[in-house]
């Protein structure tokens, strides 16, 4: 991406920053599902979830470089965390939203520190290491955690007192969706900020941000905090919206899903990881609706053609289609 | 298309408009399509299993044993037919389940709910079952509190205080004395030591040691040397299903442990065909606790045993009697209700049926709407060159101790 | 002889079937740097080979070994052929999924063509039941598993010291690029090493049957594990694999002697502060 024509790094962000059709065409598409396709609102509401999830990990990976297998900690922290708060009384989604995320925050900024000072190989299985450590201490403290049935009890409070979940998914998918966009925003202003630029130096040449001067142990610790806050609440609203939490938030499968979503979308794009989400959640609920046992099946077929056709995922495939058509136009 | 109402509130609105306005068609009123409170023709049971990942094969089992049955008894119960809807969740995913279940009622216009192979999905699709008022079989999930957590739940399989306080009492009554229990470290196998050891403790025995493992464990020298190293009469061991089996089966032959001197006591997955396969005659006099085995003497077995053995070339296992009792309870509920596919109804009809199963005979519970059956113990013993489980005891008429406590 | 020992030795053994496992992964990381995720399918492809030889086709267990390990090679060398060798200059990411893609695939033929039940393998007599000594019980396949795994590392590293296509191997995983201009085709080494090391691995999968099972979900469970073997002992290098793999299995056995209630978590815990104490592996060269 040159800066040929752009006066100055200021007017460059500011250039960025504005709004294009193609996003705002997409979330009045995210509207759809509420006339289009109510029997899908639940599933919606699980896609918009996994979006903030692929999102949070987009972050640290697009756009500092850090490969997490073990993300799904941070999702998993917030899950439980605001599945205790309601089982212990207090039910109200936004606040405990917002109490989970920094629970999850705290953990993310402790491990933050470790984190900072490894890349390539040893970080995969440094986060790996840290995700597996914590899914068998949860299991371990069963008393805490209700262990392999579950956490049981959570009851969930309409929101603002007139939103009351309902069987159909309205109200899930309206929380989940309010709760992306609101997130999508600030990654986006964060993104398209000096601070953002500085991350994706880090993540092409962090030798060469050190050598001028850019403090790129502080500006991992804090993108991999804000990250780690975003999976909480993606956690969160779906323990509240689910009103159930149980050790496979923590767990391995999860890591890798999201990791799978991410790559398939296109990472370092922030819309290609809600892109891999919805693609990769309706591919498996059609695969797994046509054929219950062997849609594994299908979704390595779509996983491997997706590498072998679209090099950068389904996002940077469509950008090179879309410039090679301007190049021809 | 009224878009804003689901099957089960849309027939009461149907019923109250169309009094007034259709004075004419009253007549017609019967025949206006899928509302729940009438009987109908078509009747769709939501099956929510495990179909794909770690767990496929106990949904593989239970699925055979669905389908054995309504190739058996023809695919109408009664006045109606029974159409099958599959839901995969992928293994232990409650979140998935509950959506599985809200979408097949709610997308689908599910009657019923059924399938259910393990506790955290069993649990949240409850929820769905107690805000819909569907009627939910559970096939196989065997904790306890599943059934106390929505009115409109019956099981047809088991639960795990059932099997293991029974080997428990059994076990101070036929000469053991001292135990060491070893048991895998999460819910079911928690549940299992827990039961086990009050059982057997009630009856005078007394635990001299115990050891849980980690539940993804490949290794089990370890853990079995600690046991022999403590001497007991009698070890106890609880493992899920899989590979852990023979490997503990394995384990405990070469750390040198004589099973004529040191009784080996668990729960029906120690046993199963593919475990005995593997174990070879390491696994010869090992005692286990199970509500079926595809070994048990009777006419009505050997007749289930071969016609499943016919149908899907591999033996049926207790997956696949759960699977096989539980349509059985669709049906016979949806038979005297006449069709009704009401929650209320169902499970009012539901409550105290009785009939005589692959198993034995058996029965719903009318207070917990939890399987009443007989428990058999059995011993592993050379037939004819093969490893069999063999019936050496068994205890009828065995409730749930586990609500008893509730 | 205290109870500990023979307890030791499970381990051990267990360790090396881990080694038989990952070795093969750590070269072809070590050398050409590509993600293979789906090593492990290639292990549960030797299983399979063995399960089918032996129970349907009446072969006696030790003529499947080789076979396992031919069947095992020749997949990844088709594999080799069609996708892998076009992506390694990809980017990790876009390895990772290409190969996650390949498991899955793996996976959900497995479950379709052999069931998704267990598979079980009823051993030679001459490989059952155990020696006594000092003491102490010895499982003869265990002992098997230990003889196997040290012969496979005699002729690995006798390979690699002593012959020409080894120093070649050794040059390609030092410095790639210092040894393509040299002018050895590093492709075309890297193909053979794929195969051989994927060939390892079916060998390994089908030595596992006995000791820990063989079901579709084997491909996955087990990556894990492999994972950790070598990164923990450096990529490229056999002697880190061993070494890694034999300090993971006596720990995870020693760990759950003494003190079961942390069982689970310690070969997690060993293995992230080995990680982190060096992070290029016990012997890695990064």
């Amino acid at each position: 991406m040159t800066s040929a024509s752009v006066a100055g790094p200021r007017d460059y962000l500011q250039a960025q920053m504005r709004w294009r059709w193609g996003e705002i065409a997409f979330w009045l598409a995210t509207l759809l599902p509420f006339s289009v396709a109510p029997d899908y609102l639940l599933l919606a509401s699980q896609i918009a979830i996994a979006a903030l999830f692929v999102l949070s990990l987009d972050l640290i990976l697009g756009f500092a470089g850090i490969v997490s297998l073990g993300h799904a900690a941070y999702f998993g922290t917030g899950a439980y965390t605001a599945g205790l708060i309601s089982k212990w009384g207090w039910g109200e989604p936004l606040t405990g939203v917002v109490i989970a995320a920094l629970a999850a925050g705290l953990f993310g900024y402790v491990t933050s520190f470790i984190i900072a000072r490894f890349r390539h190989l040893p970080l995969i299985m440094i986060t790996l290491g840290i995700g597996l450590l914590l899914q068998e201490t949860a299991n371990s403290a069963s008393w805490l955690t209700g262990g392999f049935d579950g956490l049981q009890g959570i009851h969930t409070w309409p929101i603002l007192g007139r939103f009351r979940f309902d069987l159909y998914g309205y109200t899930a998918y309206g929380y989940a969706l309010a709760v992306l966009f609101a997130i999508f925003l600030g990654a986006r202003r964060l993104i398209h900020s000096p601070f953002g630029l500085a991350l994706r130096g880090i993540r092409d040449n962090s030798q060469r941000m050190r050598a001028i001067g850019a403090a790129t142990h502080s500006h991992i610790r804090t993108i991999y905090t804000i990250a780690a806050m975003i999976a909480g609440a993606a956690g969160a609203i779906l323990a509240q919206t689910t009103e159930t939490v149980s050790l496979e938030v923590l767990g391995f499968q999860r890591s890798a899903d999201v990791l799978v979503m991410l790559i398939l979308g296109g990472s370092g794009r922030l819309y290609g990881g809600l892109l891999g989400a919805v693609v990769y959640m309706v591919a498996r609920d059609q695969f797994s609706g046509l054929n219950p046992q062997y849609w594994y099946f299908w979704i390595g077929v779509l996983l491997i053609a997706v590498v072998v056709i679209l090099p950068n995922g389904l996002l940077g495939g469509l950008s090179l289609l879309t410039r090679r058509a301007k190049a021809i136009s | 298309m009224q878009r804003s109402l689901g099957g089960f509130a849309g027939s009461a609105l149907a019923l109250r408009f169309g009094v007034p306005l259709l004075a004419v068609p009253l007549l017609l009123l019967p025949l206006l399509g899928a509302s729940a409170a009438y009987a109908q023709d078509t009747v769709k049971v939501g099956l929510i299993m495990s179909y794909s990942g770690q767990f496929a094969d106990t949904a593989t089992q239970m699925d055979n044993g669905i389908k054995l049955y309504m190739k058996q008894n023809g695919d109408s119960a009664g006045k109606v037919k029974i159409e099958l809807i599959r839901k995969d969740t992928g293994g232990i995913a409650p979140d998935v389940a509950k959506r599985l279940a809200q979408e097949v009622i709610v997308r689908d216009h599910a009657d019923l709910l059924g399938g259910f192979v393990l506790t955290p999905n069993a649990l949240a699709a409850a929820d769905v079952s107690a805000e819909a008022k569907k009627f939910m079989v559970v096939m196989n999930a065997a904790t306890s509190i599943i059934t106390t957590k929505s009115p409109y739940i019956a099981r047809t399989s088991v639960t795990t205080p059932q099997l293991n306080h029974t080997l428990g009492a059994w076990a101070a009554k036929n000469g053991i004395k001292k135990i060491y229990t070893m048991v895998s470290d999460y819910g079911p196998g928690i549940d299992a030591e827990t039961w086990f050891q009050k059982g057997f403790k009630d009856g005078g025995g007394e635990i001299i040691g115990s050891v849980r493992f980690p539940v993804a464990n490949p290794d089990f020298s370890a853990f079995v040397q600690r046991a022999k190293d403590s001497n007991p009469d009698a070890i106890y061991i609880w493992v899920p299903g899989g590979a852990q089996p023979a490997a503990i089966g394995k384990a405990l032959a070469e750390r040198g442990i004589d099973t004529s001197e040191t009784k080996i006591l668990g729960q029906d997955a120690l046993t199963a065909e593919t475990a005995l396969k593997s174990m070879g005659d390491a696994a010869l006099g090992i005692i286990t606790v199970a509500y079926y085995d595809y070994n048990l003497n009777t006419p009505m077995n050997k007749d289930f045993a071969k016609a499943y053995d016919g149908e899907f070339h591999r033996n049926p296992d207790f997956f696949a009697v759960g699977g096989y009792d539980g349509m059985h309870l669709i049906y016979g509920t949806l038979q005297k209700t006449g069709g009704k596919t009401d929650g209320d109804a169902l499970v009012a009809a539901a409550k105290g049926m009785a009939w005589e199963s692959p198993r034995g005979p058996m029965s719903i519970d009318p207070a917990t709407r939890d399987v009443v059956q007989t428990v058999h113990i059995f011993k592993v013993e050379k037939v004819g060159g093969e490893l069999r489980n063999v019936e050496i005891d068994k205890v009828p008429n065995v409730k749930d101790p586990g609500h008893m406590t509730q | 002889m205290p109870p500990v020992f023979g307890v030791l030795f499970d381990g051990i053994a267990y360790g090396m079937l881990l080694f038989l496992l990952s070795v093969g992964l750590s070269v072809t990381l070590g050398m050409m740097n590509f993600v293979n995720l789906a090593h492990c399918s290639f292990a549960m492809i030797g299983g399979y080979v063995t399960v089918t030889l032996m129970n349907h086709l009446g072969w006696p267990f030790f003529a499947t070994l080789p076979a396992a390990f031919v069947g095992a090679a020749a997949v990844s060398v088709l594999l080799e052929r069609v996708f892998f060798r076009r992506f390694y200059r990809a980017s990790d990411l876009e390895q990772c999924l290409l190969t996650i893609g390949i498991v899955f695939v793996s996976i959900a033929a497995a479950a379709y063509i052999f069931g998704t039940d267990q598979q079980p393998v009823q051993l030679p007599t001459s490989l059952r039941g155990s020696i006594h000594f000092a003491g102490l019980n010895f499982a003869v396949y265990r002992l098997f598993l230990v003889a196997m795994a040290l012969i496979i590392t005699g002729v690995l590293v006798v390979t690699l010291e002593m012959t020409r296509f080894g120093a070649q191997v050794r040059a390609a995983v030092n410095n790639q690029r210092m040894a393509r201009g040299l002018g050895i085709d590093v492709d075309a080494l890297f193909a053979i090493t794929f195969a051989l090391g994927s060939g390892l691995a079916g060998l390994g999968g089908a030595l596992a049957i006995d000791l820990v099972g063989l079901d579709p979900s084997f491909a996955f469970t087990y990556l894990i594990y492999v994972l950790i073997v070598v990164s923990v002992g450096g990529l490229g290098s056999i002697g880190g694999s061993l070494a890694a793999a034999m300090l993971l299995g006596i720990s995870d056995i020693a760990g759950k002697y003494y003190v079961p209630a942390i069982g689970s978590i310690l070969i997690y815990l060993v293995m992230t502060v080995l990680i982190m104490l060096r992070p290029a592996g016990i012997f890695g060269r990064r």
